[in-house]
């Protein structure tokens, strides 16, 4: 992959050069990262840019200190971002926890592998609890987006930095080991949302103001329902306003698949085979995981007659779809437990069998 | 006429509740800070990377923009705001614990990268917030409330000497041991302190400074006493003085 910044040209890339790429584009100015597959080439990319770039780099001692950099680095004001995968995400989960508690922006590339613990480096989507349910202390969310294609990786990786500064909550863009490893042709573009102003609130130096405290110490309890209160108000809005999915042929579906990531794409051929075996099926995949889409499969609910999740994990985001449904319909599992995700035509006979 | 005598240090919030223990010397530290921040004349372009411990307070004391880091994670917070803010005078305030325990990979790699940064750890002995508990630095022999019958080797090993431990790597521009016991000593420590800063500013490396300090309530002394236990006790074992200093 060539270091060149490549706006407005369709490239052929990977997964995790797209990502960095697109990071790049979007002014991250900061990458703080220690190496694990299978999205090491995200540093790689980065160790070099970044230099060229004058930008900030560090060869972090280990994930605790690679997302406490980060959390430094956009408590400054600036975008900045770590990267990192399943067991190594579960090292910044204390980190992430602050991170909402101080409001900074972090930005998080997960890039999911096999679990539970050192697991192996083949695509996963067993990190979807420790993404959008926390694995830090206390009550929060992070900003969860989960991209599909390559192309995607580019897009979402965008609106990460975006919404983490919209917002000053932690993004974490969830990808997996396919998606970081697989080759697609990519376009990449201008940073295309508005640039977000800091000022109030960045430290900077007490330079003409009072000094500000970033903390999340809040030794009297009051004080931390008073906190609690307004970041969950803050979560209201983001609930209400970014919420994102993409649906097909749901109108008259008997059965909706849902899925997410790069599973969503064998379920997508699934759907379309099971179409033409005249069963009428259709697809909705979550883009943003964390806002959830509940509204939309409620009312999905009243209509269809059944949904299957189709997940590579042990089956973690069909709980919050039997949520989202709240035993309107049934709502079923076709999983696999780790590895690439299930075929087609797996998904096909499975779901044959569930009717 | 009258003259002034006696003033608080611009780089010292005037009027905050004193929230560390009678005869701590906490209190010394961060005045002895702050009077180097005053001098400097860097109060307005200063970041503090501010700890977990009794150490958590000091930006109620500091008036400095600051960043509360996670326990044990200053060095890696103070990294990532210098890295980004290079034109930043940047420093942690941190205690033994944080520092050597929980943080000494953030610690030692800061270190060794060289970072553009200044370090001040208190080093009492022991975990004061959490009620005096044995730490990294728990001196041989010394009862706290985990090690009950004393600080035995066979089940606690050795305290670090953490100021050592820091000369040696080949990014550190600065290091010493200092004590606030006596008048002289804390007029040692602040020169300590400010050159700790001194190589940041001129871009040389990382600079460091360990304070020994009493902790009269968990050592259940009184403060003259507890200096007394640093004098004897503590120096014997955590030596003052200038480990590495390449101004």
């Amino acid at each position: 992959m060539t270091t060149e910044c490549l706006t407005n040209k369709k490239v052929l890339t990977k997964g995790n050069y797209a990502i960095a790429q697109a990071a790049i584009l979007a002014g991250c100015q900061c990458y703080f990262g220690y190496p694990i597959t299978p999205q090491s080439e995200i540093g790689e990319f980065m160790s070099g840019k970044m230099q060229e770039l004058k930008r900030g780099y560090v060869s972090a001692e280990s994930e605790l200190a690679a997302i406490n950099m980060t959390i430094g680095a956009v408590s400054t004001g600036v975008k900045a971002m770590t990267s990192s995968s399943s067991c190594a995400v579960a090292l910044m989960q204390e980190g992430l926890s602050y991170a909402t508690a101080d409001e900074l922006p972090v930005v998080l590339i997960s890039v999911m592998r096999g679990g539970p613990g050192l697991g192996n480096i083949y695509p996963s989507q067993g990190d979807y609890f420790q993404a959008t349910k926390g694995g830090g202390n206390g009550d929060y969310h992070l900003i969860v987006l989960a991209p599909s294609t390559v192309q995607e990786c580019v897009d979402l990786t965008y609106k990460a930095f975006y919404l983490a500064q919209k917002y000053r909550n932690p993004a974490v863009l969830l990808a997996d080991g396919l998606l970081g490893q697989m080759m697609e042709p990519v376009e990449f573009y201008d940073y295309p949302y508005p640039e977000i102003d800091t000022s109030s609130w960045a430290l900077t130096g007490a330079k003409g103001r009072e000094a500000r405290i970033i903390r999340s110490y809040a030794p009297l309890a009051d004080n931390q329902c008073v906190f609690l209160e307004k970041l969950y108000q803050k979560y209201k809005v983001i609930e209400e306003n970014e919420v994102e999915w993409e649906e097909i042929n749901t109108d008259d579906a008997d059965i909706i698949l849902v899925s997410f990531g790069s599973t969503s794409r064998n379920a997508k051929t699934a759907m379309k085979q099971l179409r033409e075996k005249g069963i009428k099926a259709g697809l909705f995949r979550p883009v943003t995981l964390y806002p959830f889409p509940n509204k939309r499969l409620h009312e999905l609910a009243q209509k269809t007659k059944k949904f299957v999740t189709v997940e590579v994990n042990m089956g973690q985001m069909v709980n919050d779809v039997r949520l989202a449904v709240n035993g309107a319909c049934p709502v079923e599992l076709v999983n696999k437990g780790v590895g690439a995700p299930p075929s087609a035509a797996e998904i096909v006979s499975k779901i044959e069998e569930l009717l | 006429m009258a003259t002034q005598v006696f003033k608080l240090p611009e780089s010292l919030k005037g009027d905050v509740k004193y929230s560390f223990c009678p005869g701590c010397d906490h209190g010394i530290a961060v005045r002895l800070v702050a009077e180097v921040i005053d001098e400097l004349g860097i109060r307005e372009n200063t970041i503090l990377s501010a700890s977990i411990g009794c150490s958590v307070t000091t930006y109620d004391f500091i008036n400095v923009d600051a960043l509360e880091a996670p326990h044990g994670r200053a060095m890696a917070e103070a990294t990532g705001i210098k890295r980004a803010r290079p034109d930043k005078i940047v420093f942690t305030y941190q205690g033994d614990g944080d520092f050597a325990s929980i943080g000494l990979a953030e610690s030692m790699h800061a270190a060794l990268r060289g970072e553009k940064l200044t370090a001040i750890c208190i080093n009492n002995t022991t975990y004061g917030m959490t009620g005096g508990q044995l730490g990294p630095t728990t001196l041989l022999g010394q009862v706290t409330t985990t090690s009950p019958t004393g600080r035995n080797v066979d089940y606690y090993g050795y305290p670090i000497k953490i100021a050592e431990h820091i000369a040696l790597c080949d990014g550190t521009a600065f290091s010493a041991r200092v004590s606030l016991d006596t008048v002289a000593n804390i007029r040692k420590a602040k020169q300590a302190i400010k050159k700790a800063f001194e190589v940041q500013i001129k871009g040389l490396g990382f600079g460091f400074v360990e304070i020994l300090s009493t902790c009269p309530t968990n050592w259940k002394m009184s403060p003259q006493k507890a200096h007394e236990r640093v004098r004897n006790e503590m120096m014997a074992v955590f030596k003052p003085g200038i480990y590495k200093d390449q101004t």
